[in-house]
C-alpha cells in the first residue's frame, strides 16, 4: 500500500480507513480511504474545514465509531479486529480530549470524581492510589488539587474546564491522545495557555498526539507533521515547516491564503477559490476538491489522485501539484 | 474634519445580575467617519456585543444605559421607538455572528428580503423582487432567482451569512455593524465574506464596524482599531500605527499570544497568565493589572485614562506604556 514517512514501526498505523454514516436512505461518505501513520512521540496535526471528517477519523481510530473497512494498527495490534475485554484494556492506552470542555464534564459531579472516573472504570480499587493519581494529574495541569477537587464544573471557566479534561485524559497514563479541537472554543489568551500545557504534558508523559484543529496556525504550533483533509480524504501530509513553506496541494495553498494575518502590511489576498465544499453525501468524482480547484482539468474528474511523494517526506494527492 | 457619522460619547451599560451589578461597558468614547471601517477587538465577555447593542438601542430590557450615541446628528438614546425602528434596517444595519438571529426560519428568503425593502423603500412588488435578485447576486449567491423561494435551513452557514448581509445592505445603510460576522464560518468562507463586506463597503461608501476577537481579521480590513478589555477601550489607533507601535501592554500580550504561521513548531507561546476580572467585581486600579507584566504600584490604585500618543488619533490607557520612543521596537 501507500507508505507515508516510513519510519521504524509507527505507534499508530491507519490503513485505508473508510467510515460512513447512514442518513435516511443516503450515505454520508465521512472518511473515504484514509491512510496515515504516527510515530511514537510524534504529534501529527490534522486540519480541514468543518465537516471534512476529522472527528470521525479520530473517533474511528479510537474505535468509538467502527469503520466500514480498513485497519487501525496500534503498537502492532489491530484495533479494528478487537472486541470486548481486549478492546477495553487497549482503551486505557488511548484517550480523547474534546472541543467543548464544559459540555464534556458531568455538571453534577465533583472535579475529583470526574478525574478519578477512568481509574474506577479501569478497575483500580485502591482509593488512596486513585487519590494520589488524581492529585498528581491535577497539579500537572496547573490546578491546585486541594482547591478544585471538591468543586463542580460550573465554578470553572472554559480554560480551566479544558485543564480538567486534560487531567482526566492523563490519569490512566495513556500513550496516545486524540485531541479533537481542544482549543477552538477558547479565547486567544487562554488558548495559548492550553497549547503550552499540552506541549508540556506531551514531553513530561512521553505522549503521542493526533491533534485535530481547523486553525492552521494552531496546528503548526504543536505539530511535527501535518495532514490536510478535504471532504473525507487526505490531500497532503508533510513535515509542518515544509507544508507551510511549500504547499504542494492546491487546497493546502488555498487554506494558507485564507488565514487572516495579524499584520496590516499583509494585504488579504482576494479569496480565490469561490464556492463551498460539496456535500459528502454526493462527493464529486475523481478528485473531491476539483469543484473549487483553479487547476482542475478532465483528468481530475475521471481519476482519483493517490497520495504520492512530491518531496522528501511530503505527500500530496493531486494530479497537478504545485511546484 | 467633518462631523463624524457616529459618535459614541461616554457610553456605559450596566446589567443587574444575581451576583450584583455587572458593568458590561465602562464609559466608552468612539467615533467613526462616513465610509470608514472601525475594528473592535477583545476577548470574550469584554463588552463588544453590549457596546454594539447600545449603539443599536437593542440592549436587554433590564440594562441601564448612560451616555449619548450621536448618529447622523441625532442622539439614538433619546429617539422615539418609532423613529428608531425606521432608522434600523434603513440607515443603520447589523449582521450578527449567527445569521439565524437575523433570519426568520419560517419565511422564504425572497419574502424576507422583499419585506425589508418594501418597508423602508418605496418600491412596488416587482421592483422589490428585482432588487432582491440583484442583491443576492451582489453577495455572491449563485442562481439568485431560485434562492428566493428557499428557506434559510436549505442553505449552508456561509450562504445564510451572505443572505443576512444582503438583507442588511438592502436599504443602502450609512452604517453597518458586523458583530463577529465570520466567527462561525470556515477560513475559506470567512475570507469570502470579509472580501464581500469590504467590497460592498467601498462601493456604497458605507461606514462599518467590524467586531471580532481575531486581531488578524481587523489587521487587513479596518482603518482604525479599538481594543477593549473589561468593558473599556484601552487602546485605539489607526490600524498601521497600532500594529507598528502598540503602547498598551494588553494589546501587545494579545498579539503575542496568537500562534503565528512563521514561528517554528513547538515554540512556547507567550501566554497571558490568568483571565479577565469578574465584571461584577470591578477593580480599583487598571483592570489588566493582575495579568500585566509591566504593572507597578500605581496600577493597583487608579484607573489609567485614555491619553494621546504622538501619532494623531492614537490613544492608550496605561501608566507604563511601552514603545514610547523610536528605537525600542521589538
Ligand atoms: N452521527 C452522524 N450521522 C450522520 N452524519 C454524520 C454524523 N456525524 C458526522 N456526520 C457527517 O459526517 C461528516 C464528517 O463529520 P465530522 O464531524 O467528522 O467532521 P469534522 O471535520 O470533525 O467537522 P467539524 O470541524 O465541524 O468538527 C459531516 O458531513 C457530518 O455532517
Ligand atoms: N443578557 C445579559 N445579562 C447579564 N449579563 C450579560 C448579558 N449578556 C452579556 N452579559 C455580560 O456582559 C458582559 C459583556 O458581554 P458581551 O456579550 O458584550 O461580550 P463580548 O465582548 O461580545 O463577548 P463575545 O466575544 O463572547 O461575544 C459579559 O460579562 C457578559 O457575561
Ligand atoms: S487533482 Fe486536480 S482538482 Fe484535485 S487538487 Fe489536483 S489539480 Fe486540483
Ligand atoms: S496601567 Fe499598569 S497594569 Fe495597566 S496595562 Fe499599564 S502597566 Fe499594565
Ligand atoms: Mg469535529
Ligand atoms: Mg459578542
Amino acid at each position: 500500500m501507500m507508505q507515508l514517512a516510513a519510519r521504524p514501526a509507527p505507534l499508530l498505523n491507519v490503513d485505508n480507513l473508510v467510515v460512513e454514516y447512514g442518513l435516511g436512505n443516503k450515505i454520508v461518505h465521512a472518511v473515504s480511504g484514509v491512510s496515515l501513520q504516527v510515530a511514537r512521540g510524534e504529534t501529527l496535526g490534522l486540519v480541514g474545514e468543518s465537516g471534512c471528517g476529522k472527528s470521525t477519523l479520530g473517533r474511528a481510530v479510537l474505535q468509538l465509531r467502527r469503520a466500514k473497512s480498513g485497519r487501525v494498527m496500534f503498537d502492532g495490534e489491530d484495533l479494528t479486529a478487537m472486541e470486548g475485554e481486549a478492546l477495553r484494556r487497549m482503551r486505557r492506552r488511548v484517550q480523547l480530549i474534546f472541543q467543548d470542555p464544559i459540555a464534556s464534564l458531568n455538571p453534577r459531579r465533583r472535579i475529583g470524581d470526574i478525574v478519578a472516573e477512568p481509574l474506577i472504570i479501569a478497575g483500580i480499587k485502591d482509593a488512596a492510589e486513585r487519590k494520589r493519581r488524581v492529585h498528581e494529574v491535577l497539579s500537572a495541569v496547573g490546578l491546585d488539587p486541594d482547591l478544585v477537587a471538591t468543586r463542580l464544573p460550573h465554578e470553572f471557566s472554559g480554560g480551566q474546564c479544558q485543564r480538567i479534561c486534560i487531567a482526566r485524559s492523563l490519569v490512566l497514563n495513556p500513550e496516545f491522545i486524540v485531541c479533537d479541537e481542544p482549543v477552538s472554543a477558547l479565547d486567544v489568551s487562554i488558548r495559548a495557555q492550553i497549547l503550552n500545557l499540552l506541549e508540556e504534558m506531551k514531553a513530561r508523559f512521553g505522549l503521542t498526539l493526533l491533534f485535530i484543529a481547523h486553525d492552521l496556525a494552531v496546528v503548526k504550533a504543536v505539530s511535527d507533521r501535518v495532514a490536510v483533509m478535504y471532504l473525507g480524504r487526505l490531500c497532503e501530509v508533510a513535515p509542518s515547516e515544509q507544508l507551510f513553506a511549500r504547499p504542494a496541494h492546491p487546497y493546502t495553498a488555498l487554506l494558507l491564503q485564507a488565514i487572516p494575518v495579524p499584520d496590516p502590511d499583509v494585504r488579504p489576498a482576494e479569496s480565490v477559490a469561490a464556492g463551498e465544499p460539496p456535500s459528502p453525501i454526493a462527493p464529486p468524482s475523481g478528485c473531491r476538491f476539483r469543484t473549487r480547484c483553479p487547476r482542475a482539468d478532465q483528468r481530475c474528474s475521471a481519476e482519483i489522485p493517490e497520495l504520492r511523494q512530491v518531496a522528501p517526506g511530503q505527500f500530496a494527492a493531486c494530479h497537478h501539484p504545485l511546484a | 474634519m467633518t462631523a463624524p457619522l457616529l459618535a459614541i460619547e461616554d457610553v456605559a451599560v450596566e446589567l443587574p445580575t444575581p451576583r450584583g451589578n455587572l458593568r458590561a461597558v465602562d464609559h466608552v468614547d468612539l467615533s467613526l467617519q462616513a465610509g470608514r471601517t472601525l475594528g473592535i477587538v477583545g476577548e470574550s465577555g469584554c463588552g463588544k456585543t453590549m457596546l454594539s447593542r447600545a449603539v443599536l438601542q437593542l440592549l436587554p430590557k433590564k440594562a441601564k444605559l448612560t451616555g449619548r450615541v450621536m448618529f447622523d446628528g441625532e442622539d439614538l438614546v433619546r429617539l422615539e421607538p418609532e423613529s428608531l425602528r425606521r432608522l434600523r434596517g434603513r440607515d443603520l444595519a447589523v449582521v450578527f455572528q449567527d445569521p439565524m438571529t437575523s433570519l426568520n426560519p419560517v419565511l422564504t428568503i425572497g419574502t424576507q428580503l422583499m419585506e425589508t425593502i418594501q418597508e423602508h423603500l418605496e418600491l412596488d412588488a416587482p421592483a422589490a423582487k428585482a432588487r432582491s435578485i440583484e442583491l443576492l447576486a451582489a453577495v455572491g449567491i449563485p442562481a439568485p432567482e431560485q434562492r428566493l423561494a428557499q428557506y434559510p435551513h436549505q442553505c449552508s452557514g456561509g450562504m445564510r451569512q451572505r443572505i443576512a448581509i444582503a438583507i442588511a445592505l438592502s436599504c443602502e445603510p450609512k452604517l453597518l455593524i458586523a458583530d463577529e460576522p465570520t466567527t462561525a464560518l470556515d477560513v475559506t468562507i470567512q475570507a469570502q465574506i470579509l472580501d464581500l463586506l469590504a467590497r460592498e463597503q467601498r462601493r456604497r461608501h458605507m461606514a462599518m464596524i467590524i467586531i471580532t476577537h481575531d486581531l488578524g481579521v481587523v489587521a487587513g480590513r479596518a482603518d482604525e482599531v479599538a481594543v477593549m478589555y473589561a468593558g473599556r477601550v484601552v487602546e485605539r489607533a489607526p490600524t498601521q500605527a497600532l500594529f507598528k507601535r502598540m503602547h498598551m501592554p494588553y494589546t501587545e500580550a494579545l498579539l503575542a499570544a496568537i500562534p503565528k504561521l512563521d514561528t517554528a513548531p513547538h515554540t512556547p507561546l507567550p501566554a497571558i497568565s490568568g483571565r479577565p476580572p469578574d465584571p461584577t467585581r470591578p477593580l480599583k486600579g487598571c483592570s489588566f493589572a493582575p495579568r500585566c507584566s509591566y504593572a507597578g504600584g500605581r496600577c493597583q490604585e487608579a484607573k489609567p485614562v485614555l491619553t494621546s500618543a504622538e501619532v494623531s488619533g492614537h490613544l492608550y490607557a496605561c501608566f507604563h506604556p511601552i514603545r514610547m520612543t523610536e528605537g525600542i521596537e521589538a
